[in-house]
């Protein structure tokens, strides 16, 4: 900063000069020219005068400004303002085996051919996103045809899922006979807990399309539909229907932190004990190792003691028992949450699940409804912070002993409940099944494949949602603000931003989920780390006024002559033309 | 410039020196890493005792320890699930995520004058490798309520029952000595050592001017201290106690009252003298059924006489001299007052970087003579990087005053490396002293398990010795400190040295220069003219 300074025109060496005439110099130059005969002499002032301000404009000036202007490496502003009107095709590979006696013969003849249906997902979002059925038909193999003949559903899904494991993302219908008693009677399809269906055919001329149609409200069901998308994207849709009760999913992360806690207020009553250890270890670490490919899961728990909810119940003589009303609810949360404590672990975002065993004076407590009526599971959850589950202690337990009474928690009961809650935190909700359309039970871990699948999706593109806006406000932010420093790293996580975003949405056109969604987390992380770059803030509270305050000792002096001469100058010269033209 | 006790500077009070009580305030942190690990997991059970202690101190001070001590018989696994229960799962994932090995974490809002207030109840961490160990110090940090919050939180019964309902904010802080502080360390299960548990220490020591709050008179009771009553035990905690110091000095019990009746005594040998508690246990129904609260109360019967308090065995003070901002020197006074026991102490200087020691001044002098330290290790200053450690062993001769002195150069920071008020001066870190000082009364070694917890703070080696660790005053030193504002006074100076050389350049370089006829002369020499005409003599 200091040289600075110096590199003002015809500064370097000045300093042999006696300071004399700074005041008088524009005056003795509109002396000098105001003087009749025009001599060498005042020419040679003129064409000084006018050098002077020659290099102090072509040469000044931007060295000046060069050398006190921020650093700004280049960004790709015109590929982030593409960005916004990306056009997102999410293709689902299906794959249609049909197995002899499905369709008329010579329907089967034209097989394999394959046919795309193309949809536009209709929401109010700036990113067109267009969901892609692409159907393969082709005829079943013979191990295929010899499961599907099986005569239960069950068996025929394990005879057919053991030889090939399909890719994320993709389905698989097998179109079966017409009369075939795979399935029962009424049922026209059933959807495995695979990636696999089964949908029964028929002997019509217009047999591709009705099958078609079939199959394609399967694997909307299985896949993609508006409400999973709409949920996914609920932060950057406009509030109105699709948003409001949409809000129950959990932020993309990269993690999550999962604490149980159990809430005993009155330990002088109640001593609780709680199995946590089996529970994690038998109902929710198999359901967290089928969401793994969605995030690191870490599960712990904790007893707290004297932790009491925000709100009194109220008292219900008739039952003899307290209530706790719906809208009183929000307000428990609060007072619970600083006991909870934050994590020192890792910056995932942590989701509770308190169990809350109700004080001795505040038993029995149940939670009611809107209508007023006692919630079953008396539980509730909170969306993107967790659940509570009020555990009343058996009436019973007191007449039998004094206090503290031993309480032995129901692990099952409880987990039931939470892990409900879990699946509607993660946003895996129940999917919209086509009418005559049978269900699996779940799986052993509670989570079908195919739920994972669809999981899958809807982060993939609201990932791709939250890197391209932050990826747009910060091409804002720094387009408005002038004075913000770029780094070459920071432009450099925003070039790879910009690439996975792009990338992710390549594959997601190519039906690649898994590796579309790697892509689209490390163009958010790329993207946030940009965005948080602590060196962009270090020269934003210097603004530009100050710096131009500070050079102004050297700029008014400077200008003044410069531009006063040239007035001169310039009023000189009209005042000759005029001559010229008098005399002409 | 005389020397600057950290102590005896604060901001308000620096018009009044040596007035405002000393109040160093000190954060300071100590951390064991390492591999983790131990052996394999029983069935996690986990205790807590809770525990307070007061005693009355020799100036008439009551000071007030709390300990709550939870224990928990289980390795901290590094990775999976972790389940908690008693142990605040906060500092566990800190002990799993991080493999920690010990940790010491302590607040201290004033400073414990040892001189007065005799050896304080401090936690003494054994067997820890230097080389192993993480210290640091934070001087400058304030200590305040939203440090107690936390604390308690991390309490099982929170601040709702047991001793804790008496921490309440404002009392704690409005007292001459405040320290908090949280140690966890791994400790042996049984008696073999073959599997380890985790021991959380929370601990809190409070010193009351009891003169200030109690109008003069050396009187005090719960109420008065704490303005809370104990009402109930902590349904957790395996054991719930306090504690109260009846030692009578001069073997005449008529001298304090204490209410109600203690129903049992406790008598041990503490920081190498005998003493006696009264010791109320909260579990005990009768204590608090009689009245449904505990308010402890003591009375002086005789007003203890003000003569001087038995001086410590050991105790120490630090400053700085010199004048100038270039040089100065560090001094340490250890003061042995044992009249015929010499004993060796373990000192150990950490000293920023921007003051350069210069180890070949360093002097250690004890009753005129030049004492050689049996042992020192010096690790050298990085700039910004690591501090000086110097760490000595030095004997100190009985009755005896030792100076341990040290010259050192100040440094020039970088502009951007001071503090925002840097003329208020730069902290440097208490020396800490650990010596095993020749107790009074010989002492049996105690189990740990079994007695107060307060007992196992200062573990007795042998029956003569007891072990002790002082820390000294912070202190505040004075760095040469530039003109903030210079760059922009250059910048604005330059900018006008280099306008006034281009005018007078641009003068000569565009003025045109013409040969002037004289003129008849101005407005003077036509007055000079009038005034010769009337004179008669010719004009000019």
């Amino acid at each position: 900063m200091l040289t600075n300074a110096g590199r003002g025109p015809l500064g370097a060496g000045c300093l042999g000069f006696s300071a004399s005439g700074v005041g008088r110099a524009p005056v003795s130059v509109s002396s000098a020219s105001v003087g009749p005969p025009v001599t060498p002499e005042v020419v040679r002032g003129k064409r000084a005068a006018l050098f002077f301000a020659a290099v102090a404009i072509v040469l000044g000036l931007p060295l000046w400004w060069k050398t006190t202007e921020t650093y700004r490496a280049s960004l790709p502003y015109s590929e982030i303002s593409e960005l916004n009107a990306l056009q997102l095709r999410l293709r689902v590979p299906v794959t249609v085996v049909f197995t002899r006696e499905s369709v008329p013969l010579d329907d089967q003849e034209k097989l394999p051919f394959t046919v795309v249906r193309e949809r536009e997902i209709p929401l109010k979002y700036k990113m067109k996103i267009k969901c892609r059925f692409q159907k393969a038909y082709r005829r079943a193999f013979d191990h295929e045809e010899e499961a599907l003949s099986s005569g239960n559903v069950q068996e025929a899904e394990a005879m057919l899922t053991v030889p090939q494991e399909q890719a994320e993302g993709s389905l698989t219908m097998y179109v079966i006979s017409e009369r075939s008693s795979l399935l029962p009677q009424d049922t026209m399809s059933y959807i495995g807990p695979k990636r696999t269906a089964v949908v029964r055919g028929i002997m019509h001329r217009e047999a591709f399309n009705i099958i078609g149609r079939r199959i394609i409200q399967v694997a909307q069901a299985m896949s993609l539909t508006e409400d999973v998308l709409a949920a996914a994207l609920a932060d950057h849709l406009p509030e109105d229907k699709w948003s409001s009760d949409k809000r129950r999913p959990l932020k993309s992360s990269l993690g999550y932190e999962i604490t149980f806690s159990l809430l005993n207020p009155d330990p002088k009553s109640h001593s609780v004990h709680w199995d946590i250890e089996g529970a994690v270890r038998q109902y929710v670490q198999p359901f967290l190792n089928a969401l793994s490919a969605a995030g690191n899961f870490s599960v712990d728990s904790q007893i707290l003691y004297y932790a009491m909810l925000g709100v009194n119940p109220r008292f219900d003589p008739t039952s003899s028992s307290y209530y706790l009303d719906t809208h009183s609810l929000p307000h428990v949360i609060n007072p619970v949450e600083s006991r909870l404590g934050s994590s020192a672990a890792s910056l995932y975002p942590v989701l509770n699940f308190l169990l809350y065993v109700p004080e001795l004076a505040h038993s029995p407590l149940y939670i009611q409804d809107k209508d007023g009526a006692p919630v079953a599971t008396n539980a509730f959850h909170s969306p993107r912070w967790g659940g509570i589950m009020v555990y009343n202690v058996d009436s019973k337990a007191y007449n039998a002993s004094e206090l503290p009474v031993r309480v032995e928690v129901d692990m099952v009961r409880v987990m039931e409940v939470f892990l409900a809650q879990l699946r509607l935190l993660f946003g895996i909700a129940q999917p919209q099944v086509p009418p005559k359309c049978l269900l699996s039970g779940p799986k052993s871990e509670g989570l079908m494949t195919w739920e994972l699948d669809r999981l899958l999706w809807a982060r993939s593109v609201e990932n791709l949602a939250t890197a391209t806006t932050t990826l747009t406000s910060l091409a804002q932010l720094l387009g408005k603000i002038s004075n913000i420093v770029i780094k070459d790293d920071v432009a450099s996580e925003v070039y790879s931003a910009v690439a996975a975003v792009q990338k992710a949405a390549e594959e997601l056109a190519s039906g690649h989920l898994a590796s579309a969604f790697v892509a689209s987390q490390e163009a958010v992380m790329s993207s946030e780390r940009a965005f948080f770059d602590p060196s962009l803030l270090h020269l934003l509270y210097f603004p530009d006024d100050q710096k131009f305050a500070i050079y102004i000792p050297l700029f008014l002096p400077m200008a003044v002559p410069i531009l006063l001469s040239l007035v001169k100058i310039f009023l000189e010269t009209r005042k000759s033309w005029k001559n010229l033209e008098k005399t002409d | 410039m005389p020397a600057v006790h950290g102590g005896e500077r604060r901001w308000e009070a620096e018009a009044a020196p040596g007035m405002a009580a000393a109040r160093p305030l000190a954060l300071l942190v100590l951390l064991v890493l390492g591999p983790g690990g131990w052996g394999f997991a029983d069935p996690p059970r986990d205790s807590l005792r809770e525990e307070l202690v007061i005693t009355p101190l020799p100036s008439g001070d009551v000071a007030a320890t709390f300990q709550f001590r939870t224990r928990w018989d289980s390795e901290l696994q590094r990775e999976g699930v972790s389940h908690y229960r008693l142990f605040p799962k906060a500092l566990g994932q800190l002990i799993s995520k991080y493999s920690l090995r010990e940790l010491h974490l302590s607040f201290t809002q004033g400073f414990w004058r040892t001189r007065y207030w005799g050896p304080p109840f401090l936690q003494a961490p054994s067997d820890t490798d230097h080389y192993f160990l993480r210290y640091a110090v934070l001087p400058r940090e304030v200590v305040c309520t939203e440090n107690l919050t936390p604390w308690k939180k991390l309490l099982p019964c929170s601040s709702k029952a047991g001793l804790s309902v008496l921490l309440k904010a404002d009392r704690l802080f409005h007292t001459s000595y405040h320290s908090q502080a949280v140690h966890i360390r791994p400790v042996c299960r049984n008696a073999h050592c073959t599997s380890i548990s985790w021991e959380l220490r929370q601990t809190l020591s409070v010193v009351f001017d009891a003169f200030i709050t109690g109008q003069g008179k050396k009187d005090w009771s719960l109420f008065r201290m704490f303005s809370r009553t104990l009402t109930e035990p902590c349904p957790l905690a395996s054991e719930s106690r306090v504690y109260v110091d009846i030692t009578s000095y001069n073997q005449d019990n008529e001298t304090l009252e204490v209410n109600p009746l203690p129903t049992t005594t406790y008598q041990d040998v503490i920081l190498g003298t005998r003493k006696t508690y009264a010791v109320y246990d909260l579990h005990d129904t009768a204590i608090i059924n009689n009245s449904r609260n505990l308010n402890l109360q003591l009375k002086w019967k005789k007003p203890p006489e003000n003569e001087a308090p038995p001086v410590p065995f050991l105790h120490a003070q630090r400053y700085v001299s010199g004048y100038g901002l270039q040089k100065g020197e560090l001094s340490t006074l250890l003061y042995n007052t044992h009249p015929y026991r010499a004993f060796p102490v373990l000192l150990l200087d950490t000293v920023p970087w921007y003051l350069r020691l210069y180890v070949h001044t360093l002097t250690i002098t004890s009753k005129g003579k030049e004492n050689k330290p049996s042992y020192i290790h010096y690790q050298p200053a990085q700039d910004r990087l690591q501090p000086h450690l110097l760490e000595m062993l030095i004997q100190l001769p009985a009755n005896s005053v030792t100076k341990v002195s040290i010259q050192f150069e100040r440094a020039l920071l970088k502009w951007t490396e001071y503090t925002p008020d840097p003329n208020h001066g730069f902290y440097v870190s208490p020396s800490v002293l650990s010596a095993l000082v020749p107790s009074m009364v010989a002492a049996k070694p105690v189990d740990w398990e079994e007695s107060p917890l307060f007992n196992s703070l200062f573990p007795v080696s042998d029956g003569s010795n007891y072990f002790v660790r002082l820390y000294t005053e912070p202190l505040l030193v004075n760095l040469p400190t530039p003109d903030f504002s210079m760059p922009y006074n250059v910048i604005c100076l330059t900018c006008t040295v280099v306008a006034v050389c281009y005018g007078s350049f641009y003068n000569l370089l565009t003025r045109t220069f013409r040969i002037e006829e004289p003129s008849t002369g101005g407005l003077a020499k036509r007055l000079a003219n009038l005034i010769r005409r009337a004179r008669g003599v010719p004009p000019l």
